[in-house]
């Protein structure tokens, strides 16, 4: 066979474009992201804002030497699409903020190198390449990954100022006690492992609050969920996303949380609860929406998003780890060429197991 | 938008793509008519079959509407002179193709006098046969205009033998920057109609739905007043959406039947005609004339004037743009077509056919296409492909040589209508990537007949060889029996004679 057709200049129609491009679709999630990050900054101050530069700037650092290590044609567009910064971008997020600067380092190595790069780079990897360093640091560092810090906004006098965020960065000493706090999944879980059941424990004075604006402990982009919310519907209003993979993960995670609370509110937390906290928002809209690693049809991303949110409610309420959203993703990532495989779009004139319709009887024929 | 599409769209069930259509200003200017060029090139293949044969001769002279290219075999239409004039040449002349390579055409240069032959106009039409309409159309060289080419005739003979019910008028022209249909219906909307209802007659079928798109309003208007007479042609504003101009698209939409996969829009029921072919119907079964010129678009960012125009047909694209006051700026792309389906053509010295249905000069913006990058896997081609297919699938495994797992996706099932290529992020040259496969398929087919028909063929040899040699050898035995039979008859004989001597 000749590639010649394949590799030549196309000639083909059609002669138009609808004017999409990578780097545009990737823009307009950053621009999605962009309110709660800058509300992240506020929030936890500037270790939070070198944690992001940080993380980004690995995350392209490492592109670049894949790329030139493996000698690809194309090298300032791939470096440049924005999926990379993108994956920097959501790891970022979902660290804890006042995370030293060799997790963001190793994160992006892991994110870049061994999440996608390994795999054939852009639009080949198998698993979602924040998702895979997040939980590899988890694992592996579980205390500086755990590290949660009381929300000092910017304007707040206790807040390290450019200096004492550099510090704090740089020299990764462990939190003062009076700075430390549990996420509000963590001490739920803590609590319950003493034995100690919801209804006591969230009605505890150091219960941390369910805050709807976010200002609460937890990972860097995730605390304030409506934002995040919002620049999920920006993205769904954009068509850059559609509805059947947030749709199906926020349900498959409400759905067994709403059970569960009903039956038995001193074990299982409730829907807004769920909703709410860790990367809930984050995972629905940005994280399990990840074109790469999960089903290109409308059937199997609700399938796909079912599962992701079922498993992290599993997780959430079983594991061993207080958050499972990451885990949840990875686990349905490895389903995704199953269901795509399944779950098919039926062809016009066919049936679904792809058999051509039969021809109708005609009256008076 | 409707609500039920907003809805449709929504729920993701909105197949197909909006592509900005590009219509205006040129829709809005009435149809002008085009001089005759001094030289024009009738193309022999105008239409989808056989090549037509000249029965004319160079130098002979010729009248406007004379036949001098004849039908040849079943799927195919004869060619009638666009003006009169002197045939000038039969020879080969640039194709319209992408490829640029000729073609077999007649040339005429005009006498400026544009004369007619006779031609038949038959006061009542409607007390026609079925057959003989059907054969008016052939005569007149009519076929598809929508683009596909495919004599009308032949259509309007299979409609009836296969016992359909409803004909469907396709006047939906989802292709952006083409406007012809749309013109046409607003001014010759009358002529249209009857043109309809003489192809009811010749197909048999009980009632025609004319779908045009919901943004012609004035085409709706014009052809919803020209039929308000005939209960039998009713007129249905379709989504406007690319391809609604796609039979099998335009059949789900009016009747809500589907065309199974291996089957013609005939065994449901329907049959497809263009508006556009039944305007040529009316005027070849009322007025006796053959298909000369059609109307057709140019547009394009650097077309001087826009619009849509009656164009003889031969007439060299050069002498139509030359016409209309050239261009206003460097031809980035040379369509004919629409932008959607439309074939690039290699230079301007290619004559317009029966199935040219625009002319577009786009300018370095338009055809721009952006630099192809890997694939994300966004899943946009999905969404948009009107048939159901996994573009980005079928990509794939194209790239990767594996032709039969392509095909096993379905890759016959499209429709090469670009919708995936258009929604690409990565641009993506997939339907290029589709023809590709395409060909290498049907090659390999080709291939695999033709070794079967070798192997058949040396066994047939092999089968004959053993055959002979078998007779040979039966030859051989028979004639050792026959000489052994003599030679013991004489034997016997001799014995005999020996006897009777003793």
């Amino acid at each position: 066979m000749s590639t010649s057709s394949l590799t030549a200049p196309p000639i083909a129609s059609p002669h138009a474009h609808g004017g999409n491009s990578v780097t545009l679709t990737m823009f307009r999630v950053q621009l999605a992201l962009l309110p709660a990050t800058l509300f992240g900054f506020w929030l936890f101050g500037w270790p939070s804002v070198f944690l992001f530069l940080l993380t980004v700037l690995s995350c392209l650092g490492f592109e670049a030497l894949s790329l030139k290590l493996m000698g690809r044609q194309r090298f300032k567009g791939t470096l440049f699409d924005g999926s990379a910064m993108l994956t920097g971008w959501l790891l970022a997020m979902t660290l804890p903020p006042w995370a030293p600067w060799w997790v963001a380092v190793l994160g992006g190595f892991i994110a870049i190198v061994i999440g996608k790069q390994v795999f054939g780079g852009v639009g080949q990897n198998v698993f979602n390449p924040a998702m895979v360093a997040r939980v590899a640091l988890l694992i592996s560092f579980p205390v500086p990954l755990t590290q949660w810090v009381f929300p000092l906004p910017l304007t707040s006098l206790a807040a390290p100022d450019f200096i004492d965020g550099l510090r704090i960065f740089l020299t990764s000493l462990p939190l003062p006690d009076a700075m430390a706090s549990a996420s509000l999944l963590g001490f739920s879980k803590t609590e319950m492992s003493r034995g100690i059941d919801l209804l006591h424990s969230l009605a505890g004075a150091q219960a941390p609050a369910l805050s709807w604006l976010g200002t609460r402990a937890g990972s860097f982009g995730e605390s304030a969920s409506l934002l995040i919310l919002g620049g999920g519907l920006y993205l769904l209003a954009r068509g850059v996303i559609t509805w059947h993979t947030p749709l199906a993960v926020l349900a498959g995670l409400a759905i067994p949380a709403a059970i569960g609370h009903a039956v038995d509110p001193g074990h299982y937390l409730s829907v807004s609860a769920h909703l709410l906290s860790g990367a809930a928002m984050l995972g629905a809209f940005f994280i399990a929406t990840d074109y790469v690693t999960s089903p290109n049809t409308g059937a199997g991303q609700i399938v796909f998003g079912l599962g992701v949110g079922l498993l992290t409610w599993v997780i959430r309420t079983w594991g061993a780890y207080p958050e499972g959203m990451a885990f949840a993703v990875l686990l349905m990532n490895a389903m995704t060429p199953v269901i795509d495989r399944f779950v098919k779009p039926r062809i016009l004139g066919r049936d679904r197991k792809g058999k051509p319709l039969s021809i109708p009887e005609k009256k008076g024929a | 938008m409707g609500f039920m599409n907003l809805f449709k769209h929504f729920l993701g069930k909105d197949w197909g793509v909006h592509p900005a259509d590009h219509k205006r200003p040129a829709s809005d200017v009435p149809t002008r008519k085009l001089p005759i060029p001094p030289r024009l090139h009738l193309m022999l293949s105008q239409h989808v079959g056989a090549p037509s044969r000249p029965i004319v001769l160079v130098g002979e002279k010729v009248r406007k509407g004379q036949l001098i290219a004849a039908a040849q075999g079943n799927i195919s239409a004869p060619l009638h002179a666009s003006t009169s004039g002197t045939i000038s040449a039969i020879g080969e002349i640039t194709a319209p193709h992408a490829s640029g390579l000729p073609g077999m055409a007649i040339s005429i240069d005009s006498d400026g006098e544009d004369a007619w032959i006779e031609t038949e106009v038959i006061t009542d039409p409607f007390s026609l046969s079925p057959e003989d309409i059907a054969k008016r159309v052939a005569a007149a060289g009519v076929v598809g205009l929508g683009g596909a080419t495919f004599p009308s005739s032949v259509k309007l003979n299979l409609g009836r033998r296969s016992k359909i019910d409803t004909l469907i008028m396709n006047g939906s022209e989802c292709e952006p920057y083409l406007s012809c249909d749309d013109r046409l219906m607003r001014d010759r909307a009358a002529d249209i109609v009857t043109g309809i209802r003489l192809m009811l007659i010749s197909t048999g079928a009980g009632e025609a739905k004319v779908g045009i798109e919901d943004n012609k309003p004035e085409a709706i208007a014009a052809m919803r007043e020209a039929a308000a007479r005939f209960d039998n042609v009713t007129i249905f504003p379709v989504p406007a959406r690319y391809p609604m101009g796609s039979d099998r698209q335009l059949i789900v939409e009016l009747t809500g039947r589907e065309v199974p996969s291996d089957a013609r829009a005939a065994d449901v029921g329907v049959i497809v005609h263009n508006v556009g072919t039944a305007y040529a119907v009316q005027q070849a079964v009322c007025l006796g004339r053959p298909l000369l010129s059609r109307v057709m678009t140019l547009n394009g960012g650097v077309a001087a004037t826009p619009g849509n125009y009656e164009v003889p047909l031969g007439t060299l694209i050069s002498d139509l743009v030359a016409f209309t006051g050239g261009t206003t700026g460097e031809v980035a792309k040379l369509v004919m077509g629409g932008p959607m389906m439309g074939t690039i053509l290699p230079h301007m010295r290619v004559p317009v056919i029966k199935g040219t249905s625009g002319i577009l000069l786009l300018d370095a913006n338009e055809a721009a296409g952006g630099e192809v990058e890997d694939c994300i896997r966004c899943g946009s081609c999905v969404k948009a492909c009107p048939m159901g297919l996994l573009p980005l699938e079928m990509s794939a495994r194209i790239r990767n040589d594996e032709m039969d797992a392509a095909a096993d996706l379905g890759l016959a099932d499209c429709i090469a209508c670009g919708c995936c290529a258009y929604v690409c992020p990565s641009h993506i040259p997939l339907v290029q990537y589709f023809y590709h496969a395409k060909g290498d398929l049907y090659a390999r087919e080709r291939n695999k007949l033709r070794t079967e028909a070798t192997k058949k063929m040396a066994l047939q040899r092999q089968e004959r060889l053993d055959r002979e040699q078998r007779e040979k050898v039966e030859a051989a035995a028979k004639r050792k029996a026959e000489r052994a039979a003599a030679a013991a008859a004489a034997a016997a004989a001799e014995a005999a004679k020996q006897g009777e001597s003793a």
